[in-house]
């Protein structure tokens, strides 16, 4: 009883971003015509860059930070993929290890600048943020590459088509079904942020955040730990790249895609439940929040217009809907002002 | 311990000719200093007499400026707490280094978890192990899940000692680390010191409170001004002797001396009932005009809060509380300073509460008297300078540069500037928090005859401190506190360090004049 008072009372954050993602998920479905796997998985392409991004985000913000550079980094990965990952076979799977590799490589440099140089790290990954948007425009002046279509197919849909396209397997009946990017997804968490959280190097950067000071006096490696968030960071934007590579098949130096990108993985992050302040959260919550934010974009084209409330589904209100979730989601979090005794502990 | 006999007669922390400097201030001068193993060595020393740098030196958190570090004979040289706590040296520092948003387990083995076959951290294995620290220390009551910063305070000192404990020092430093635990937990903490120094471990043991060291010390050395006065065996000087050493004059001098009163002054503050739930239990004070009043008692006793209940900080404070007779509520600082209430808070810390540090000294001199110093929407400029000049020539503040940022100035100097920020507000009733915490010898002195010459002028103290002496030097009465409620008021002649003592720890007082005697 006690320890589930304690995962409850450990979890809320994340719990209300489940919440809010059903509610808003079942909505969507009541609302949709014939709703079945196929919609899942364009609602799944659609989100699983976003996911990625947000966890990246969510690396930065988990040391108390956070990371301008992300959706740019993606951009430069999108821009470097479309060039790499162009042709077949082995060459392909080169590509995306290549791409892995810039992206862990940019994180890691923005460790550097922000744990070497004592810059802090907002400032540290905007300029680098500008940078790598300035060698994706290097790369890609104008959109292009083309990636196998096969492959951009195959990968991005779901088992089953994995299984025709390459001849690898026949009809698996409802297991087919399941589309692929919920499995890179668990994928990426089981290999990459399981350790590091189970990590002395991750339990270290939650320490960072949560106070700087008792980290360092408790003997914690902290130059260590916030180079590892950050490179892990850059190694999540570097697989968003990736992934709109193989959806969109060739490469884009979006700036405003990109910038739109970053502000949104910070909303991920926060309606996920991790503080802004650092040392709580994760991206587990980071995933939820995403799914949220893009739940909401999908209602708006299964509402219509000319329901009763229609008019409230106008497509060009989305942003402001997205802002009013984002309000409701931190305002919930930040209810404990309202139980706070002391005036001093508000702005601590 | 068989080699224990041996091993116990040789120093095993030695310092030779160690200095360290900040900036032009020598906060320890060529010391040398020596504990062995198996002991509970006591450092005592007034506050700025050099024992923190001492502690941060032992323990890898400053290099000193010249001298050298020999850990069992070995020479050392530490460049962080890491490289200390790798070499057996573990300090249990007076400011918790607990992260808050971590469990209790987590916090316990921070640094060197259980880890599985796959190199990744245990849960279980911690868990258990966190269980077993948490019982060594007597609190299996603390559930390892939980998060640090959702226990009470007492709580997390034992959780930080149970952390030190778990990575098996040899050098144990405990920099007032009993400072918030209640009285059972310390006879825990007692019992486990008690048996390390059986273990044959080397314990530096720093507290301001005689009777602990009385307790539990078997060698004593005092500083003083950032040198090593003397080290002797515990009961080789009495009470009285080590509180000269540590002080190193007759300290009847330092303070102004006390006015003569024929009739009680008017009162200006009049506090009634004051709850503030669960740490303030209605409290009754006034403080007269032209008066100083004392708070004393232990630490986290509720005298931090009942300064801020009055300041208009905390929410949902019960009672009344009047200024010249009319009745007020505060709801915020804002409010506290008008000029109708004149309130100031000298708070505790002053680089977090007191001083803006990145801004310049002049700048944070007129922040809390900026709304009395505009001409019509903008600051009156030259208004701003001349009040400025006034009071770093009324404080003698010493800066250089008054465009400098206040961070660059020393500890007194710092002080100087947030008091002077509140004397410009006109401010009639004076609060202050610990307000000589840090603070060079000199610069106290100062603060003393100002606090004295504003009383005279018709203002009302109310002086929180931690320090005996200035309780008995300084103020004309002094409230004891303990749990949150005034235990005693002492006066005149009752107004002596033992009567502090014995209320600050709630004992009647016969009793521990009795054990002084003994």
């Amino acid at each position: 009883m006690k320890s589930l008072r304690l995962f409850l009372s450990q979890n809320l954050g994340l719990l209300l971003a489940i919440a809010m993602f059903a509610v808003l998920y079942a909505f969507y479905v009541s609302q949709y015509p014939n709703w079945g796997m196929n919609v899942v998985l364009q609602n799944g392409n659609e989100t699983l860059a976003l996911i990625l991004v947000g966890m990246a985000q969510t690396m930065a913000v988990i040391v108390g930070g956070l990371d301008l550079s992300v959706g740019p980094l993606m951009t430069l990965t999108n821009c470097f993929g479309s060039i790499v990952m162009a042709g077949t076979g082995g060459s392909v799977v080169l590509g995306i290890i290549a791409c892995m590799a810039l992206g862990t490589a940019c994180g890691f440099m923005n460790g550097c600048i922000i744990v070497y140089g004592r810059i802090q790290p907002i400032i540290a990954t905007l300029a680098t943020g500008a940078i790598f948007l300035g060698l994706a425009l290097l790369l890609r002046p104008s959109p292009g590459g083309s990636i196998d279509g096969d492959f951009a197919w195959a990968f991005t849909n779901d088992i089953n088509e994995l299984g025709y396209t390459y001849g690898w397997w026949e009809d698996l009946g409802f297991f087919g079904k399941i589309p692929l990017q919920p499995i890179y997804l668990i994928l990426i968490v089981l290999l990459v942020w399981v350790p590091f959280k189970r990590s002395v190097t991750g339990r270290g950067a939650y320490a960072i955040g949560s106070n700087a000071h008792a980290a360092y006096m408790s003997g914690v490696r902290i130059d260590r730990s916030k180079i590892a968030a950050f490179t892990l960071a850059g190694f999540f934007a570097g697989c968003a790249g990736i992934y709109l590579t193989m959806q969109m098949g060739s490469g884009n130096a979006d700036a405003p895609q990109a910038a739109e990108y970053t502000l949104r993985s910070i909303a991920t992050v926060v309606i996920g439940g991790t503080s802004l302040y650092g040392g709580t959260g994760g991206v587990i919550g980071t995933i939820f929040g995403a799914l949220v934010l893009r739940s909401i974009s999908f209602i708006f084209r299964v509402v219509p217009e000319s329901a009763p409330l229609g008019f409230v589904a106008s497509p060009l209100l989305q942003p402001f809907f997205e802002g009013l979730i984002l309000l409701v989601a931190v305002s919930l979090g930040a209810a404990r002002v309202f139980r706070v005794k002391n005036r001093l502990s508000l702005f601590s | 311990m068989p080699e224990g006999a041996t091993a116990a007669q040789a120093a095993y922390l030695e310092m030779r000719g160690i200095s360290k400097n900040y900036g032009g201030v020598h906060a320890l001068s060529n010391v040398d200093f020596s504990a062995r193993r198996g002991s509970i060595h006591a450092v005592l020393g007034e506050n700025g007499a050099g024992k923190s740098t001492l502690i941060k030196i032992v323990s890898g958190v400053v290099a000193p400026s010249t001298g050298t570090l020999h850990l069992d004979g070995k020479p050392v040289e530490f460049r962080t707490p890491l490289e200390a706590n790798a070499a057996g040296v573990v300090c249990i520092f007076q400011e918790l280094s607990l992260m808050p948003d971590l469990s209790v387990a987590d916090n316990i083995s921070i640094t060197a978890p259980p880890r599985t076959k796959l190199g990744l951290i245990d849960g279980r294995a911690q868990r258990r192990r966190a269980e077993e620290l948490l019982a060594r220390v007597g609190c299996e009551d603390i559930d390892p899940r939980e998060r640090v910063k959702n226990l009470p305070l007492s709580r997390r000192q034992m959780v930080e000692i149970a952390k030190a404990l778990g990575r098996n020092p040899t050098l144990l430093i405990l920099d007032e680390a009993t400072s918030a635990l209640t009285g059972t937990d310390v006879e825990k903490v007692y019992g486990i010191l008690h048996a390390l120094r059986k273990d044959g471990l080397c314990l530096l043991y720093i507290s301001h409170r005689m009777h602990e060291i009385e307790e539990l010390a078997d060698t004593c050395s005092v500083f003083r001004n950032g040198q090593h006065i003397e080290t002797f065996a515990a009961g080789a000087h009495s009470h009285d002797d080590i509180v000269q050493l540590m002080i190193g004059r007759d300290w009847s001098n330092v303070f102004p001396e006390k006015p003569k009163w024929d009739t009680p002054p008017a009162p200006a503050l009049e506090v009634e009932n004051l709850t503030w739930a669960p740490t303030l239990n209605n409290l009754t004070l006034s403080v007269g005009k032209g008066e100083i009043v004392g708070v004393g008692g232990l630490d986290g006793q509720g005298q931090r809060e009942l300064l801020l209940a009055l300041f208009g900080v905390l929410r949902g404070v019960g009672g009344t509380m009047k200024i010249d007779g009319r009745p007020v509520k505060l709801g915020s600082p804002a409010e506290a300073k008008q000029p109708e209430n004149g309130i100031a808070l000298i708070p505790e810390d002053r680089k977090t509460e007191g001083l803006m540090l990145p801004m310049s000294v002049a700048e944070n001199i007129t922040i809390a008297a900026l709304p009395w110093l505009t001409k019509g929407l903008v600051i009156d400029q030259s208004a701003e300078a001349d009040k400025i000049r006034e009071m770093v020539e009324r404080m003698q503040i010493k800066a250089g540069d008054l465009d400098q940022e206040v961070a660059n100035l020393s500890g007194g100097n710092q002080q100087k500037v947030v008091i002077a920020k509140w004397l410009l507000t006109g401010a009639r009733i004076i609060l202050l928090n610990d307000p000589t915490r840090g603070i060079d010898v000199g610069t106290k002195q100062e603060i003393y005859a100002l606090l004295r010459g504003l009383a005279a002028d018709g203002a009302s103290i109310l002086f929180y401190t931690t320090d005996y002496d200035e309780l008995i030097g300084c103020c004309d009465r002094v409230l004891i506190l303990y749990d949150g409620a005034i235990v005693r008021e002492l006066t005149g002649e009752a107004l002596t360090e033992t009567n502090i003592i014995a209320s600050s720890l709630n004992l009647p007082s016969e009793r521990t004049s009795a054990e002084a005697a003994r």
